[in-house]
């Protein structure tokens, strides 16, 4: 049951709004590549704060790597679950890249032996080896980008969630770092509005919208359905 | 009396005060930063001191009240203000107002927490920008962190019970704090240079006071403008920030401290004499440093007799050092380049 | 469009940035003591204490000029003592009238006044080149050895990675008003100074919004990667014995300046 999502039901509402997620099931495979699209406020970043119990469910289950979500749970879901958020500002809240890649190794309780070594293997695995004792506001969005994933790379997580990751980038910036994730391995939910990325990149896509679950098959045959595309608000004209 | 007093304070000192008009010009730009060398070693201390122990409280209550979102919280409000404290106006002949924070910040989120955010504000200015002193580190921090906060505080307190809640009670409650919390930290600013034997009080109680009444006034009026920002954008920012039960005693401490300084204040000022007698005992180590020369009586320097002839020596000596320290850098610095 | 500017930092390779920041924020503290406690007057050992500075700062690698053309920031301020010309007891220097009035000034506060300005210069210059010669990180290492709260070093830390993020949108709001406020050359912007403060205030007021925004998702973006609210770091690696000698010598040279200065007096 490694490297697993397994969402059943899910629904959530911020207090006296309607229904942000609305009765949402999906089940992810270990080392599947999941593009999630929809317009905006359709629920993506909601629906991605809940896979890291950020958010809790109003109701339903959710289950990451054969872990029910809920209290007992957090640490290890957290653990396992590397959230990157879609403003690389808001990720590296840190003076220096080291500080930023190590929190959370820092906060697993690894040695600091440990800690150094993971964070030289992640700086290693999005190719910022020599980053290491930058400061982080010195940095291009590119260069920001790349050492957000490190900071998750860092925790040795199953499973990446990102928000975003292609926004901001120049043509250049983008390619490379589509390269970049095409490199890890770990079970992969990648929110986006980029499409040409998602064809790319991942083999399967998840539609939501106004909080519903709209579509989830092939990405080929949900990037060739223009009626349902445009239905969606995701045909730019 | 206390009319008389200021009165008699500004017609036996009016060609000073007219002359440092110019100076009050000057101080506008520096505000209230103390760098070193303006205070004493004992008063820097002793305000160390102080400013250690109501921040070391100021932590303590934190820790309890505030749940774990505290940090990211006071650091990026921090940042705010530190930001915020770029956003200038012009207000005449090139000066300009700009923020300190300490009001916005105790309104925003409450005293203890504000407490500490001005702590980290007032220290990097220190630190990084030499806004201030460090050795007189402890004295600012006493001022805008501490004294700033809960004058702000307490204002603030008082106008909205004492007025309806409503729009403009925040607004006053909010510009009285800030030009408040202004005033009296300069008030007590002016105090430890007086204490220090740097400038005396009868000008500087004064100068200070009237400088600041002015900055203050800008200070008030941006406090103005972000708060009715903020009542329009995000109102449930200034619900009530105090913890019930001792919230009081807070407040009131802070309008009491307000007041006592603010009535004693143009007391020492006319009457300095009690302040510089303070500063003779503290203020200067000259009075420290008798015994040394009973030590040493009769000459300044091993085998030199003559004061001034020693004195002479010494500069040279360092000049001297100066000179060679520069060339044995750089010859070092050069031919490290050059290998 | 970066306010990277304001960073003091001057990265040079020099036996100054080398040395261990623990013992840097020491020497510059033990710096400051030391002018501190040269008395008034004392000019030899002030002398020497700007010339050792000097030479630090020449050995730095950093240029002499930049450190003094900034220290002049704390000039204004040396104009809180000048009244000490006028107020301190001594022989007369001279006096002149002004109306009924007879102002004196002595040769004892013109010593004071010297010698408090001079100290202030000496103190900020030694406080620049700390800020010069040091990355900021590594000062929080040096505040955490001198047993500075971890919660304020947290915060710390936050709020200067934070302030170059508001920064720079506080110099985009105050573009976005200066582009919309029609300034013509040579004359004010419009409007009363009420207004334009209510106008720097408003911008205020929304950084604080934008402030409370970010600190909700970085908030987040901490308890992603197992944040729990006690603020925790990496345990500070010990200071090498050969930078322990170095501060000794320092603080025996300081000690020495300080004697001079009671001495040679």
């Amino acid at each position: 049951m490694h490297h697993t999502i397994d969402v059943e039901h899910l629904s959530f509402r911020y207090p006296n709004r309607p229904a942000v997620l609305d009765d949402i099931s999906f089940h992810i495979e270990a080392g599947e590549r999941i593009a999630l699209v929809g317009p905006n406020g359709a629920g993506k970043s909601t629906l991605m704060l809940h896979l890291n119990g950020i958010l809790r469910a109003e109701s339903g289950v959710i289950r990451l790597c054969g872990m029910e979500l809920g209290d007992a749970t957090l640490r290890a879901v957290r653990r396992a679950v590397g959230l990157v958020f879609q403003n690389p500002d808001d990720q590296l809240f840190s003076p220096t890249v080291f500080d930023d890649v190590a929190f959370g190794p820092i906060y697993q309780g690894c040695s600091p032996e440990e800690i150094r070594n993971r964070v030289r293997n992640a700086l290693a695995a999005v190719h910022m080896e020599t980053y290491i004792h930058r400061v982080s506001h010195h940095l291009s969005v590119g260069e920001k980008k790349r050492i957000a994933i490190a900071t998750v790379l860092s925790m040795n997580p199953e499973i990446l969630v990102l928000d975003e990751p292609t926004a901001g980038l120049d043509p250049q910036a983008r390619r490379n770092f589509i390269r970049l994730l095409a490199e890890l391995n770990q079970t992969m939910l990648v929110a986006t509005h980029d499409l040409a990325f998602v064809k790319e990149t991942c083999a399967r896509t998840i539609i939501l919208d106004s909080g519903r679950l709209a579509a989830d098959g092939p990405t080929g045959k949900i990037l060739a359905d223009g009626n349902l595309l445009a239905r969606h608000g995701l045909l730019s004209d | 009396m206390l009319l008389h007093d200021l009165k008699s304070v500004w017609m036996r000192h009016r060609p000073l005060w007219m002359g440092f008009g110019l100076t009050g010009v000057w101080l506008a730009t520096t505000a209230m930063h103390i760098p070193d060398g303006f205070l004493s070693l004992v008063v820097a201390l002793i305000f160390w001191a102080l400013a250690i122990l109501a921040i070391g409280y100021a932590l303590s209550r934190v820790r309890g009240e505030l749940k774990e979102r505290q940090v990211p919280m006071m650091g990026i409000l921090a940042a705010v203000i530190f930001a915020g404290q770029m956003l200038n106006f012009s207000v005449a002949g090139g000066t300009s107002g700009h923020l300190l924070g300490a009001a916005l910040a105790a309104i925003l989120i409450g005293p203890w927490p504000a407490v500490l955010i001005m702590t980290c504000v007032v220290s990097v200015q220190a630190l990084i920008f030499q806004d201030g002193g460090l050795l007189a580190l402890g004295a600012n921090l006493f001022n805008m962190a501490v004294v700033g906060v809960f004058v702000a505080w307490g204002i603030y307190r008082l106008i909205r019970k004492i007025t309806p809640d409503t729009r403009w009670s925040k607004l006053l409650a909010g510009f009285l704090a800030a030009w408040a919390s202004i005033e009296i930290a300069s008030l007590v600013a002016a105090i430890q240079l007086a204490l220090s034997g740097t400038s005396p009080a009868n000008v500087a109680i004064p100068a200070m006071a009237g400088i600041h009444a002015i900055i203050g006034l800008g200070e008030g009026l941006i406090t103005i403008g972000a708060l009715a920002f903020l009542m329009a954008v995000r109102p449930g920012l200034l619900d009530d920030k105090s913890a019930p039960g001792e919230s009081r005693l807070v407040w009131i401490g802070g309008l009491a401290a307000a007041i006592l300084l603010a009535v004693l204040s143009p007391l020492a000022s006319a009457h300095p004499d009690g302040l510089e007698w303070v500063a003779e005992q503290t203020g200067f180590l000259d009075a420290a440093q008798g015994p040394a020369y009973e030590i040493i009586p009769d000459y300044v320097l091993p085998g030199i007799s003559n004061e001034a002839a020693a004195t002479i020596l010494a500069g040279v000596v360092g000049v001297g050092i100066v000179l060679a320290a520069a060339w044995l850098v750089t010859r070092i610095r050069k031919s490290s380049a050059a290998g | 469009m970066h306010a990277h500017p304001f960073d003091p930092y001057v990265p040079t390779a020099s036996p100054v940035h080398a040395l261990d920041p623990r013992i840097k924020l020491a020497l510059v503290l033990s710096f400051l003591l030391g002018v501190a406690l040269t008395p008034h007057g004392a000019w030899a050992a002030l002398i020497l204490f700007f010339a050792s500075l000097m030479a630090a700062v020449v050995l730095s690698g950093i240029s002499p000029w930049r450190i003094l053309r900034r220290s002049l920031i704390g000039l204004p301020f040396a104009l809180a003592a000048f009244p000490l010309l006028f107020t301190t007891a001594g022989a007369e220097w001279f006096s002149f009238h002004a109306g009924s009035w007879t102002i004196t000034a002595t040769g004892e506060g013109l010593r004071r006044f010297l010698s408090i300005a001079l100290k202030s210069w000496i103190s900020v210059q030694a406080a620049l080149l700390l800020s010069a010669a040091t990355p900021f990180p590594d000062l929080l290492l040096a505040l955490r050895a001198f047993r500075v709260p971890q919660l304020l070093v947290s915060v710390i830390g936050l709020m200067w990675r934070y302030l170059f993020v508001l920064a720079d949108e506080a110099i985009r709001l105050m573009r976005a008003r200066d582009a919309r406020s029609g300034i013509e050359p040579g004359r004010r912007p419009g409007g009363g100074v009420i207004w334009r403060a209510r106008v720097a205030g408003g911008m205020a007021g929304s950084l604080f919004v934008r402030g409370f925004d970010r600190a909700d998702r970085v908030y987040a973006a901490m308890l992603a990667r197992g944040y729990d609210g006690e603020t925790r770091a990496l345990p500070a690696p010990p200071v090498a014995p050969v930078q322990y000698a170095v501060l000794a010598a320092g603080c025996v040279w300081l000690a020495l300046l300080i004697l001079i200065g009671i001495l040679v007096h």
